[in-house]
């Protein structure tokens, strides 16, 4: 079945280690301490708290979550804005980070969370899609494709995948925007921000989003201006404000801004 | 489960799979089933078989809807067909799942083919014994026609017949399909009619018929209906005969 397809051939090498532990995760002793033995692992002892809502377990590795990333859909297509700081903790890890992965020609995802994560999930979304392509000589629709990335990763639900990613393309039905997360989630929508500056970016695109018909260079520099307010206010955003548009041909890169250079380009405005 | 090691359908020294070939040869003597593309309906016409007096008649029906705007028809062994049907019923489902999107007719028939191909490659089974001809309309609205059989393959069609005499149907068919014969969903159901009385014994009553309108379910012509197109097909004939004979008098 195409189901059965999609969830085996996802499968990376070591999934069977993932399959067993999925075992005591999903039981319905969620409560107990894991010290079940599981199978022959070297892990069979880890302790794990339970996997409740919100707490979650305590991770070594610090993930990226510190981003603002933003897309809307407009009447000419999608605009996608994100900036580009990875913070690790306190440090500024990098101030140049592409958070927006060209799946292909027609399709974009954007990157918050594990940026690892993101990265190869979505790449491995794009062999699909590909393969998709060939298979059946038309482009996946957008829908199509962000089902096969939710499902792929619904597989490791419980086991500490970290990704919040828009999937944002052109298919035969108009602009496509959905939003998809390690937790299962798979919304569509025709306005999402993701990240810890994400409440600052709908705070703008909310009040710019008013006029119905944006023209396209309204819409960028109101995507834009929207990363900027959530890079102003919000430590862990910054950098610059890489900014894409999906239309009916495919995308483009509108433009790539450093956000110092918009704050005084801002201020002579107000000025 | 499946623990054989051995195949059974392997190559013979000049290159055929026989099993694959006698495979054929069983869809060969099972009853005719005829498909039309016309320009906005598809036609299935099967050869019903004769009953027994106590048997229930619409237990077996040999075409069945694989989802609201795909159906096929079979020829061969009617067991095989329902474990196949069975099959692509679900993968219909499955792809409304994952693509959120209908299946295109070619879609299904890849699917039909590859799992009938696979068996032709197990260890421990032998080939599925029936042809398909499975019709539909994909969702931009164009007719589809294609044909699949016992080795795997599969193509479109405009019109073909499976089964007991299909090589007669597909004659008839060649002569008679014409942009004229199919101007009109009515001439395209008499198309498929008249293709089955060649081959049919007794007229109306052993034809079972089916059509797909753009946009429409699957529906199920009733004996009635069968019969009056077929007395309209009578009419026309004797039509012809006699216009024929004022020609030669004249």
């Amino acid at each position: 079945m195409a189901l059965a397809n999609v969830l085996q051939s996802e499968s990376v090498d070591f999934s069977n280690y993932g399959r067993k532990c999925r075992g005591f995760t999903s039981s319905l002793y969620e409560t107990e301490l894991g010290l079940e033995s599981v199978g022959g692992d070297n892990l069979s002892f880890a302790v794990r708290t339970a996997c409740s809502d919100g707490d979650g377990s305590e991770r070594k590795i610090q993930f990226l979550h510190g981003t603002t990333t933003l897309a809307f859909k407009f009447q000419h297509g999608v605009i996608v804005a994100v900036d580009s700081r990875a913070t690790a903790g306190a440090y500024i890890a990098s101030q140049t980070v592409k958070k927006v992965i060209e799946i292909n020609p027609y399709l974009l995802g954007t990157m918050a969370g594990g940026a690892a994560d993101c990265s190869f999930w979505e790449r491995l979304l794009a062999r699909q899609c590909r393969v998709y392509e060939l298979r059946n000589k038309e482009r996946i629709s957008v829908a199509a494709a962000s089902k096969l990335l939710a499902n792929m990763v619904y597989q490791y639900k419980g086991m500490g995948l970290s990704m919040g990613t828009m999937v944002c393309g052109w298919d035969k039905t108009g602009p496509g925007l959905y939003y998809v997360d390690s937790e299962g989630n798979r919304v569509c929508g025709d306005l999402f921000a993701v990240g810890s500056g994400s409440m600052y970016a709908y705070g703008i695109v909310d009040s710019g989003l008013k006029q119905k018909d944006l023209t396209v260079e309204e819409a960028c520099d109101l995507g834009c201006r929207a990363i900027y307010q959530a890079t102003y206010r919000d430590a862990y955003s910054g950098g610059q404000v890489n900014l894409y548009h999906v239309h009916s041909e495919g995308w483009n890169r509108v433009s790539q801004s450093d956000v110092l250079l918009l704050h005084q380009q801002y201020q002579a405005e107000k000025a | 489960m499946s623990i054989y090691d051995r195949a059974i359908t392997v190559f013979s020294p000049d290159g055929h799979l026989f099993q694959v070939e006698y495979a054929q040869e069983a869809v060969k003597k099972g009853s005719t089933a005829v498909g039309i593309r016309g320009k906005d309906i598809v036609v299935l016409g099967v050869e019903k078989k004769s009953v027994a007096k106590l048997q229930e008649e619409r237990t077996v029906r040999k075409i069945c809807a694989l989802d609201e705007h795909v159906c096929m028809a079979f020829a061969g062994l009617t067991a095989d067909a329902r474990i196949v049907i069975n099959r692509a019923r679900v993968e219909c489902q499955s792809h409304r799942l994952t693509v959120e999107d209908p299946v295109t007719v070619e879609y299904i028939t890849r699917h039909i083919a590859t799992l009938k191909q696979r068996y032709t490659q197990s260890n421990g089974r032998r080939p599925f014994g029936i042809s398909a001809l499975i019709v539909g309309f994909d969702y931009d609205g164009t007719p589809r026609l294609y044909q699949t059989d016992p080795s795997g393959t599969y193509h479109a069609w405009k019109a073909n017949a499976i089964g007991r005499s299909a090589k007669t149907v597909r004659e008839f068919l060649e002569k008679n399909y014409t942009d004229e014969a199919i101007a009109t969903d009515n001439e395209a159901i008499k198309l498929a009619i008249k293709a089955l009385l060649e081959v049919v014994q007794s007229g109306g009553k052993n034809i079972d018929l089916a059509v797909i309108r753009r946009n429409q379910p699957l529906k199920l012509l009733e004996s009635k209906e069968i019969e009056t197109l077929v007395a309209e097909i009578e009419k026309e004939k004797e039509d012809e005969v006699e216009k024929k004979k004022q020609k030669k008098s004249t």
